[in-house]
């Protein structure tokens, strides 16, 4: 499976989101690709990721996609990665 | 790997009152000041928080200011600005009071330094230590050790 941690530079706040989902994912005992990459990667990329984490702020940025795509307030928050990670894939 | 990414001049407060442009620049001076930028790097940085919004805001009270890399990095760096009148940037996460800034070389030699600054910042406590605290040589060993 693979999950892309998107920002706008994609060598930042997506690094950031990705080693936290790793983390998280790890935690959860799920394998999964996680991919940090700049909004206009994520939205031309030719395979699709199932899931995009992205920050709020981004979220209307990345239209007509078929992933799931959710938002993450509080990047450190390795809780609120984990409910939304989990919620998503189960 | 986070001690050598915080120059010398890294770690410093901001003291008076400024808007969200403001304190960006000033956080990026911290940078340019220890030689890990040159000048042309905030105006980049500038640029992506007009482009995207305040997304640079990752968490409660705390943003991280960079900018994809460049020929205006002159080698991998970070630096914290404390704003003792933390900002408003338009984001849910406001005010900011913890505002850091990164510059990268290349987009994959950094990646582990800030998968360590994750996994300091991933810990309440610290977060909370650094939010309150205001002796700059104790957060600096927070931050790097």
């Amino acid at each position: 499976m693979k999950i892309y941690a998107v920002c706008g530079a994609g060598i930042g706040t997506s690094v950031l989101l990705k080693s936290n989902a790793d983390r998280v994912l790890a935690s959860l005992g799920i394998e999964a690709d996680v991919q940090a990459v700049s909004v206009s990667d994520a939205m031309s990329a030719e395979s699709l990721a199932q899931i995009v984490l992205i920050t709020p702020e981004l979220q209307e940025q990345i239209t007509g996609i078929r992933s799931e795509v959710i938002p993450i307030d509080n990047i450190f928050n390795l809780e609120e990665l984990t409910l939304k990670l989990s919620a998503a894939l189960s | 790997m986070l001690a050598q990414a915080f120059g010398p001049n890294s770690i410093s407060h901001h003291l008076t009152s400024t808007d969200w442009e403001g304190a960006i620049s000033a956080a990026v001076s911290l940078l340019e000041l220890d030689q890990r930028v040159s000048s042309n790097y905030l105006s980049r940085v500038l640029e992506a928080n007009q482009k995207h919004g305040p997304y640079f805001v990752v968490a409660p009270g705390i943003a991280i200011a960079h900018a994809s890399p460049g020929e205006d990095v002159l080698e991998t760096g970070m630096a914290l600005l404390r704003l003792e009148n933390p900002v408003v940037s338009g984001s849910a996460n406001d005010p900011v009071s913890l505002l850091f800034a990164f510059c990268a070389v290349d987009s994959t030699s950094h990646i582990a330094l800030l998968s360590q600054f994750a996994e300091v910042m991933s810990n309440a406590g610290n977060v909370n230590s650094l939010l309150i605290e205001s002796n700059l040589t104790i957060v600096r060993n927070l931050l790097t050790t």
